[in-house]
């Protein structure tokens, strides 16, 4: 599993860009991309919706299971992806590029795990 | 972890990738790749299975059928040479112990199968009914792997690994012939909706059978399938699955299925275990309907679920979601329920509560997918 060094991650399996000007990036890993299987709706929080870190934020459904997702960080939602609403499919396909799910100008985050941690914790058991 | 049973291909499944899942104690291929490719492979081209983790008993003697005929509600000693049934063993009370297909080996042997969440309960029924009658019933589960081919392109390829006579096989029968140069039993017994067989062959055997079949389908479109998919494909083609539309809480006329009980039995005297519950029953759904096995598909994204409450457009409980996906072929989500008779009418808009919102859906006759004959 090749989980990219320069972002940074949640226990939940969501990862968050370093900030520009104060705005992050988030999405899932492809770690819980694969887990789910084939993603067929996802629900986001809107622009300008406030997210709190650790809480749940939309929903990831697959064909099997709905998942709740989760923010990583605190702060206003500055944009959702629209490709990846229009096709679901990308969250499977470019978890980490493409599949981007929403930006935050961010106010603060929770504890977030680095590459190596993530690794480590996805690779257990 | 190291207690989940393997089939007899699993390293296979490791080498080509598959997430496997914990199935009834089995660690079983849950997908290979993406779970809508392989379900739609198997509407349009074909699909391989290991579906190892059923359970085979078989029972033979004598009175193989009579006995058969006492223990299960089907009229299994009328079933002819090498054709197989879909039939029920149900509890005194009526309640449905499982679903099985039984297959006519000889005039004195069957082959019961049994879902591999119940096997256990079913071979121990059978033992126990099988007391006072000429017959034996034997534990076949490391007897047997079971591979299945399923899809339009199903007979092509199999036809490449096997001179059995194939047109000759009719739905729901069974032939001893030879896959691969292996001993088998083929049967086109399918649980996709689509035509299919399944090879029964000894657990050695299966590798080199699949591998058989998998360089036959190369051309045909032929890919591994797991049981995500399976599960899509049954509930589009609207077959019950045990633990979800069935339970020991249901007797087959709660079902839907009354049907499979043959009160016209001429064995025993007509006895078998579970009459009177049943007769009762019987009566009961002629006189009051229960809940009705309805299905149901959303114009939303949102999927129904099992366990999810049915609601009618005023808000009220009417039932609740048996099984519930995203139908590949539909392009929608769908599900089972039992609901009211009241709102079972094909047309009937009711709602159903998604994690606290009401998503509209419309009540549909079943199955939704039909294939083409």
């Amino acid at each position: 599993m090749s989980n990219p060094q320069h972002l940074q991650y949640t226990k939940e399996h969501e990862w968050l860009t370093a900030a520009v000007d104060g705005i992050s990036t988030v999405g899932i890993t492809k770690h819980a991309a694969d887990a789910l299987g084939d993603i067929v709706y996802v629900q986001l929080p809107e622009v300008g919706d406030t997210v709190t870190a650790g809480e749940t934020c939309g929903e990831l459904e697959s064909t099997k299971s709905v998942s709740d997702l989760y923010s990583p960080v605190t702060g206003e939602v500055t944009e959702v992806n629209q490709d990846v609403l229009d096709d679901n499919g990308l969250v499977n396909s470019a978890p980490f590029e493409a599949g981007w799910l929403f930006k935050v100008r961010v106010e603060s985050t929770d504890e977030l795990l680095s590459a190596d941690e993530y690794d480590a914790l996805t690779h257990a058991g | 972890m190291s207690s989940l049973r393997l089939t007899a291909l699993d390293a296979l499944h490791r080498a080509l990738g598959a997430t496997m899942t914990d199935f009834a104690g089995w660690d079983m291929p849950l997908r290979y790749g993406s779970e809508r490719e392989e379900h739609l492979a198997v509407r349009t081209k074909a699909g391989l299975f290991d579906l190892s983790h059923m359970g085979e008993i078989t029972v033979t003697g004598p009175q193989a059928g009579e006995m058969l005929d006492h223990a299960l509600v089907g009229f299994v000693s009328a079933l002819g040479v090498l054709r197989a049934r879909y039939t029920m063993i149900c509890a005194e009370d009526g309640g449905i112990l499982d679903d099985l297909i039984v297959y006519r080996l000889r005039e004195d042997a069957f082959l019961v199968v049994a879902n591999a969440s119940n096997a256990q309960l079913v071979l121990d029924e059978l033992i126990a009914r099988a007391k006072g009658f000429d017959a034996v019933v034997t534990d076949d589960r490391d007897t047997y792997a079971l591979i299945a081919v399923q899809g339009p392109e199903a007979t092509g390829i199999l036809a490449e690994t096997t001179d059995a006579d194939l047109p000759g096989l009719k739905y729901y029968a069974i032939l001893p012939a030879k896959v691969a140069g292996k001993d088998v039993l083929l049967a086109r017994t399918g649980y996709t909706g689509e035509d299919g067989f399944e090879i029964f062959c000894h657990p050695v055997d299966a590798e080199p059978i699949w591998q058989a079949l998998t360089a036959a389908g190369e051309g045909h479109g032929l890919v591994p399938c797991g049981l995500s998919c399976r599960d899509t494909l049954r509930l589009e083609a609207g077959m019950p699955l045990y633990g979800h539309e069935l339970s020991t809480d249901l007797t087959p006329f709660d079902a839907g299925l009354g049907r499979v009980v043959r009160f016209d039995k001429t064995t025993n005297e007509g006895a078998f275990v579970g009459r009177k519950a049943l007769e009762q029953a019987a009566a009961a759904a002629e006189s009051n309907p229960p809940k009705v096995l309805v299905g149901l598909v959303s114009e939303g994204k949102r999927v129904p679920r099992a366990e999810y409450t049915v609601v009618s457009t005023d808000g009220a409980p009417i039932g609740r979601i048996t099984s519930g996906a995203p139908s590949p072929t539909l392009g929608k989500p769908i599900a089972m329920a039992y609901v009211d008779a009241a709102h079972a009418a094909p047309g009937t808009t009711v709602a159903v509560d998604v994690r606290g919102k009401h998503e509209p859906v419309q009540v549909v006759a079943l199955p939704f997918y039909k294939r083409a004959r």
